[in-house]
């Protein structure tokens, strides 16, 4: 609405720039991560390191695992400088060096792909669409789900009383706690498959996107109301023509939220269904036999699954405030 | 009875009867901190084509009177009759429109579209929407700005758009509560010019709120003077200005004289006492 909208710069220069601007700052924090994520291997991998070299023949200070068991990290790796180089190429390790997890992810991926294998069991693609599939489907029904109680708790006092505790209550109760209960229950009736996991996420999702747009409902101020009334304006009317549009940005914000809280359902319900399909049961798996590397790339897969679905619906916000000229 | 003669009134000619008449009306707003007494006893008959200012410092209750006019507050006392019907009738029937002191136009919704707004809520055809657009759309100096959307527009022409939305659907009726007090001086000279040469244009009734005293004057055919705790009229003057008026006639005795009785009635009502 102010003027600096009108004068924004544009062209190609203007464009690099404000590429630049942006790739810059995070290539130096990821830089900054990943460094010290490489630091943080050597204490926490040295001790295991020094094990492992020892069983070999190597020359170890002080001898004896038993004898190192209690002894700092850092102080043994500046006592044993020439063996730091392996705490980064463990089998096992504590805290996988980054280069690890991106091999694992690459080679559970991309490779797989190239050698025709992209949708085996082994494969993490498999596992992420698993996730996804039931992510989606629990979004989808959350976001539904959230909007119609935002859109009954706007109109109806009654409505607004009796169902928002109810909302929140449902909210502080540990889904960790509940999940297995809803698999087992929805089980026990005969509902398998996706749906289960699904509800566990819409569970999750439709809180956030209810609590936006509730917000964003009620958002047009008294004068807007009080214009709707001077043209006698059905409810109807009102919510079609202002109240619905006026909470688009609040819907979007509330979307992004809820996909994100859609995800962790979806991997919280992965975990007591036997742990078989999915990125969750991926993490239970590699816990179970403390394949380190194979926790960290499915935590990363999830990461990556999450930036993706969070970016796209920035993507179709960006798109639709565009389109109602209310981008900014 | 006051309302029969009225209803009486409009049903038989369109020329010159009354359009809004308020008898002994009284509005209390229950608050927390007690009961306000927000209009007492006011008594007013507003004519086909008059243009009635409403004038008083903040809580004399002209915006209120208005929003009473609109059916957006209802009195707890006396009559009211808009058209010799009920407020809330008159609201039904579409009888008015009304400008808020802010804009209020829909961001998402170009300046055409805006305008549009009350045409589609009040079922109006297609064709004859974009018909009426284009008629206000002149009416207030905006052609060519119906593709544009209301943040690419200055304060000043988006409530001129808020003027032509009010306008759009034919009301006889104009209440504009403060319209301009958010604009500049020179912006405001500008818009009361226009306002004045949209008004014998139209022969709309309007009704007017302000806090400033050479704008009333300048546009009005009547100011009611007004005074706050409790809200009532303490004068009402019939401008001796002849109906063209140049933006220089604010420097000729008489504007001045009827200034002067204005800011007279200001004083009398103590509005300035505390």
């Amino acid at each position: 609405m102010t003027d600096a909208t009108i004068a924004k710069p544009s062209g190609l220069g203007a464009g690099v720039r404000a590429v630049s601007d942006a790739v810059l700052p995070v290539v130096a924090v990821v830089a900054a991560i990943i460094g010290l994520w490489y630091l943080a291997c050597i204490p926490m991998n040295i001790h295991t390191a020094l094990t492992d070299a020892e069983r070999a023949g190597a020359v170890v200070t002080p001898a004896g695992a038993a004898e190192r068991r209690d002894m700092g990290g850092i102080g043994l790796a500046l006592a044993n400088t020439e063996i730091v180089p392996d705490v980064f190429s463990q089998e096992r390790p504590r805290l996988p060096a980054p280069h690890q997890v991106g091999m694992e992810l690459w080679k559970t991926t991309g490779e797989m792909v190239l050698t025709g294998r992209g949708f085996s069991k082994r494969s993490l693609l498999y596992h992420a669409w698993v996730t996804l599939s039931s992510t989606v489907l629990g979004f989808l029904i959350g976001t539904v789900a959230g909007v119609g109680l935002a859109i009954g708790i706007v109109h109806s006092r009654v409505m607004n009383m009796a169902v928002m505790p109810w909302a929140i209550a449902s909210q502080t109760i540990p889904i960790l706690a509940v999940a297995p209960m809803i698999i087992v229950v929805l089980n026990s009736v005969g509902v398998t498959g996706i749906l289960p996991k699904a509800l566990i996420s819409a569970y999750l999702s439709f809180f956030p996107v209810a609590v936006g747009m509730v917000k964003g409902l009620r958002s047009p101020g008294a004068m807007q109301l009080d214009l709707l009334a001077t043209y006698n304006a059905s409810q109807a009317e009102t919510f079609w023509k202002l109240r619905m549009p006026s909470s688009m940005p609040y819907f979007f914000t509330s979307m992004k939220i809820g996909m994100a809280a859609a995800l962790v359902g979806a991997i919280v319900g992965e975990m007591p269904t036997g742990a078989v399909r999915g990125l969750g049961a991926r993490l239970l798996a590699g816990s179970y036999y403390g394949q380190t590397v194979q926790i960290w790339s499915a935590l990363f897969a999830a990461a990556i699954l999450a930036a993706v679905l969070v970016g796209l619906i920035g993507l179709i916000q960006r798109a639709v405030l565009k389109k109602m000229g209310m981008a900014s | 009875m006051e309302s029969d003669i009225a209803a009486n009134g409009a049903a038989q000619v369109v020329s010159e009867s009354s359009v809004i008449v308020a008898d002994s009306l009284d509005l209390t707003f229950q608050t927390n901190d007690g009961p306000v007494q927000a209009l007492r006893d006011v008594n007013l008959t507003i004519n086909r084509g008059d243009f009635v200012s409403f004038i008083g410092p903040s809580g004399c209750g002209k915006t209120t009177f208005l929003r009473v006019v609109a059916a957006l507050e209802h009195p707890t006392g006396g009559t009211i009759s808009v058209n010799g019907m009920s407020p809330d009738e008159a609201r039904r029937a579409r009888a008015y429109g009304y400008v808020f002191q802010a804009a209020g136009l829909y961001p998402w919704r170009t300046i055409a579209k805006n305008i549009k707004l009350p045409l589609e809520i009040m079922g109006y055809s297609k064709e004859s929407q974009e018909e009426h657009v284009a008629r206000v759309l002149k009416l207030v100096d905006l052609e060519g700005f119906g593709e544009k959307f209301p943040w690419q527009l200055s304060g000043g022409m988006q409530q001129r758009a808020s003027i032509a939305r009010a306008l759009a659907f034919d009301a006889d009726i104009l209440l504009m509560d403060e319209p301009f007090g958010a604009l500049d001086e020179i912006v405001r000279d500008h818009l009361n010019e226009q306002l004045l040469a949209l008004w014998e244009r139209t022969g709309k009734t309007i009704g007017f709120v302000t806090h400033s005293i050479p704008e009333a004057v300048y546009l009005s055919t009547r100011i009611v003077v007004m005074s706050p705790r409790p809200g009532r009229i303490t004068d009402v003057i019939e401008s001796t200005l002849p109906l063209e008026r140049p933006l220089d006639i604010r420097d000729t005795p008489e504007f001045l004289a009827i200034a002067h009785r204005v800011r007279e009635g200001l004083r009398a009502g103590h509005a300035y006492d505390d």
